[in-house]
């Protein structure tokens, strides 16, 4: 068993954790923030992202061992202290980018780390940055369109399907 | 997957002694390591992290102008950091899976794997890159010996790769659209005094250099030297995603493309 420490979501956590734990059983488990999921658990889907010190990253493909000492953001830290959800959460309310919901969380993680390297992606720079994470419902359409939104581009001219 | 210890050293020399250990393996940025574990595919005692070794971080230029990438560098800074210099490879490091897997997945994790349908290897070996160890560095041409299997020795790790720069180069990927490796992948590479041209995903040997089609090029760098020119489709890998043939056909396809983007 190992020690780790790491903040997640801001707030410092600690736990004892196996060799073999991943660091998304760790937060579901462990920490109890099941917002983050697994949909495949081969590193194919990405319903599991979170930002790992910045960057995005398969929580089902990473140790949570590897995670200690490293800041961690969930989907659980996206909206506000209150509950009002971020632009980012909004605009896949307001634009019908989810309809079960069960990938949304990774879609938003993704998205999220999208809008910080490219503040103003365009509609194929979308669809290329979410490559690794798969949607069984939407047919991709009005997440992009969210995301386009969210970024503060004008999605009027973009039909819904 | 099975229990194993965990270990993360902060230095080569640290990690190439607890890699002693019986049954113990390098652990990279698993995104191969893990999914084989959770299929219980593997049983290592232990795993030895090289994510907390400075030293196998970054990249640098060395004085005969080779580009040097740390070995637990991950795709994405490769990507960011060398498309001033290596376009090509920028390119191809940018192109591997998705984002989070190139937030983890590292250049010395992939060509320890070396699976015959992976990108880097080819652009190692067309590059005529140098793989250095904590023993021992090894040529390109040297180290890939087949599907999964290269020259490194039980417990040695690569430490960095270090890339001579072509005049021109360019890397076409031909997607598995569903595991995005490539179904085929071809680097080609034009140096002063020659051109080479390396193949993954094709052969199931692994990647493998395509002699006749450099002869070719390096007589006259265009894509219509390649004309006339056909790989056999004996050896090829054949499975769900494409027969032999139609491999062997890609390969013939993508050099030319490759020739085009690069010319
Ligand atoms: C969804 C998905 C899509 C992908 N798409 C592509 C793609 O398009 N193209 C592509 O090329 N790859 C692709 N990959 C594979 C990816 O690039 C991996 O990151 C890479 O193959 C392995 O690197 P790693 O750092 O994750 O290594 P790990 O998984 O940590 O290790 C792999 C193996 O190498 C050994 N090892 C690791 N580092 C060293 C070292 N420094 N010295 C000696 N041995 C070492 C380990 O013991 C293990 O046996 C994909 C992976 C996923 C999950
Ligand atoms: S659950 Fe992690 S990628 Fe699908
Ligand atoms: S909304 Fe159901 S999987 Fe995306």
């Amino acid at each position: 068993m190992t020690e780790i420490q790491m903040t997640v979501n801001g707030k410092a956590v600690r736990g004892t954790v196996e060799g073999r734990t991943l660091l998304v059983n760790f937060l579901r488990e462990d920490l109890r923030l099941t917002g983050t999921h697994v949909g495949c658990d081969t590193s194919q889907c990405g319903a599991c992202t979170v930002h790992v010190n910045g960057v995005s990253v398969k929580a089902c493909t990473m140790l949570a061992a590897e995670a200690d000492g490293a800041d961690v953001r969930t989907i659980e830290g996206m909206a506000a202290a209150d509950g009002t959800l971020s632009n980012l959460q909004q605009a896949f309310q307001d634009h019908h980018g989810l309809q079960c919901g069960f990938c949304t969380p990774g879609m938003v993680m993704t998205a999220a780390a999208l809008l910080k390297e490219n503040p103003k992606p365009t509609e194929a720079e979308v669809r290329q940055y979410l490559e690794g994470n798969i949607c069984r419902c939407t047919g991709y359409h009005n997440i992009v369109k969210a995301i386009l939104a969210a970024s503060g581009q004008d999605v009027s001219a973009i039909a819904a399907e | 997957m099975y229990a194993f210890d965990f270990e993360k050293p902060s230095s080569i020399a640290e990690a190439v002694a607890a890699l002693k250990d019986e049954d113990a393996q390098a652990l990279s940025g698993g995104q191969t390591l893990l999914p084989t574990l959770k299929q219980r595919l593997a049983s290592p005692s232990k795993l030895v992290s090289l994510g907390g070794i400075a030293e196998m971080q970054g990249i640098c230029h060395n004085d005969a102008g080779q580009i040097c990438i740390g070995a637990a560098t991950p795709h994405a800074r490769v990507a960011a950091e060398v498309a001033a210099n290596y376009p090509a490879l920028a390119a191809l490091a940018g192109g591997i899976g998705d984002p989070a897997v190139r937030n983890r997945g590292t250049i010395g994790g992939s060509l320890a794997n070396n699976d015959p349908s992976a990108c880097y290897p080819s652009a190692a070996l067309a590059s005529g890159a140098v793989i250095v160890t904590n023993a021992r560095q090894i040529a390109a041409d040297d180290y890939f010996q087949g599907m999964f299997a290269t020259a490194l020795e039980e417990g040695e790790i690569i430490t960095e790769v270090r890339f001579p720069v072509p005049q021109s180069a360019a890397y076409v990927k031909f997607e598995q659209p569903a595991s995005r490796f490539a179904l085929v992948g071809v680097f080609v590479a034009r140096f002063a005094d020659g051109v080479r041209v390396a193949v993954t995903g094709a052969s199931e040997n692994g990647v493998f250099r395509w002699a006749e089609a450099e002869a070719a090029l390096s007589a006259n760098f265009a894509a219509d030297a390649l004309d006339g020119l056909a790989l056999p489709a004996d050896g090829m890998i054949a499975d769900l995603h494409g027969s032999a043939a139609y491999r062997a056909h890609l390969v013939g396809v993508l050099t030319k493309r490759a020739v085009t983007n690069a010319a």
